[in-house]
């Protein structure tokens, strides 16, 4: 008899750490003691559910949640899809997916971004859905363009995607950014390359997926998302006041 | 030869960035786009135990304030139940525990509306003192910051706490109480986070 137990623990080897001088900004926002590693309680295995009163069909269609009737935004048309899993390779049904992301020329719908490209009056840049009992989720949207970031005089990002998961533990809460195959910024971002390990990157570059692409429509690219798995508790470990 | 093992690896973090309000809190950003943002109501109108408010600035290095944070909350109603299949019960319909914050974008003050929660069972045995976790994002913090409010008004609660006491140095586990004051007849726990410095907050790797 098992039943599921703790989450295993974050590879922090593998995730980026707090500070790292080539990304500035990361230098006065990183603790500079170590953490207190947590055994996992009630408070760490829970977290908030989400269902669909929360989100509404027409979330994760950016390409028409916010344009005018009849229009749409200028840019690539493209859908991004993929599952849900934990490390154990089960996926996560059920959970929110949020997403953001700049438009087609690189600028955010954002009070705080005075980037010269031009807002698009039919791109509002956001989205969010519930995966499906497979895990499985799917966005539409324009590519976001590259844009220019004050860290280095002349720094880009590659075009991205953020993405914000639950899972269904708070210990499972994870934001993260998605990038596109074969764009040549990812190599030299600094934001990017804050992560240490060429593989972990490389788990964040959605592949071209013709196979899921709508044919004279839309193009396709495939991003999976990883939470962290959890123990089946074959044997009690039960520390006295622990 | 040994076989492999076939775990997938979790998904590495990447900052929220800047603009974490367009995905997360798009009316912050200027926008309005949703039928309903989620998060802005954390205890429900029908909660049992004490309205309280929590306010707060987040503190970077140099100890400004940092004005483009992101905050969310996770917490157990006041009889200590999450809402949550695994919480330990049922909780009052319209609790959800969960919310979002901003910073604001001039002060760096952030606060939220919610009601003190109860006594969490603890790992194996005991119980856990009253607390709000805490997970903060924001740009320039690569992967999410975990931490805990505890209330300054539970001491005797706090010192029996199993995370408050594995935090070998006692001088730090003042950095996870919030203060409780009053104004206009409210009750406002003040919870100042310290990203660096010789008071950094606490934080946990959950």
């Amino acid at each position: 008899m098992t039943k599921p137990g703790e989450y295993y623990q974050r590879d922090r080897m593998w995730h980026p750490p707090a500070y790292d001088k080539d990304y500035k900004t990361s230098v006065t926002r990183s603790p500079q003691y170590s953490l207190i590693s947590l055994q996992n309680s009630v408070s760490e295995i829970t977290g908030p559910t989400f269902g669909h009163n929360d989100v509404d069909p027409l979330d994760n269609d950016l390409i028409k949640n916010y344009a005018q009737p009849g229009q749409s935004p200028i840019g690539e048309r493209i859908i991004v899809h993929g599952r849900v899993l934990d490390e154990n390779g089960r996926p996560v049904p059920n959970t929110l997916v949020e997403v953001w992301q700049a438009n087609a020329g690189g600028r955010y719908r954002h009070k705080k971004d005075t980037y010269l490209a031009p807002i698009d009056p039919n791109f509002g840049g956001c989205g969010r859905t519930l995966t499906d009992e497979n895990g499985y989720y799917f966005f539409r949207t324009v590519k976001p363009g590259a844009y220019p970031w004050r860290n280095w005089v002349n720094d880009w990002r590659p075009a991205h995607i953020h993405l914000s998961i639950f899972g269904h533990a708070f210990a499972q809460r994870l934001i993260t950014q998605m990038y596109f195959e074969g764009d040549p910024l990812i190599a030299t971002c600094p934001i990017v390359n804050t992560i240490r390990d060429k593989a972990a990157i490389g788990q964040l570059i959605a592949a071209l997926d013709k196979n899921a692409s709508v044919p004279l429509d839309s193009i396709a690219y495939k991003f999976d998302i990883v939470l962290r798995g959890r123990r089946s508790t074959m044997f009690e470990n039960r520390l006295e006041g622990n | 030869m040994t076989q492999s093992l076939d775990y997938l690896k979790e998904t590495a973090s990447q900052t929220a960035g800047p603009y974490v309000h367009i995905g997360l809190a798009p009316g912050a950003a200027g926008f309005d786009i949703y039928r309903q943002e989620l998060g802005w109501d954390i205890a429900g109108p029908n909660a049992r135990g004490e309205r309280i408010r929590v306010e707060g600035i987040v503190i970077d290095g140099t100890g400004s304030p940092v004005k483009d944070v992101l905050l969310e909350a996770w917490q157990a109603n006041a009889d200590g139940i999450y809402a949550h299949p695994e919480g330990g019960g049922e909780v009052e319909e319209g609790f959800r525990g969960w919310g979002r914050v901003i910073t604001d974008f001039a002060t760096g003050e952030w606060g939220f509306d919610t009601v003190k929660p109860g006594c969490t069972r603890g790992r194996n045995v005991g119980t856990q003192a009253p607390h709000i976790n805490l997970w903060i994002v924001a740009r320039g913090i690569n992967i999410g910051l975990n931490t805990r409010l505890y209330f300054e008004d539970e001491a005797e609660a706090n010192a029996a706490d199993p995370v408050l006491n594995l935090i070998e140095w006692e001088r730090r586990r003042a950095t996870l109480i919030a203060r409780r004051t009053e104004r206009d007849g409210q009750t406002v726990y003040r919870f100042d986070i310290r990203l660096q410095g010789e008071e950094e907050t606490v934080f946990f790797d959950i």
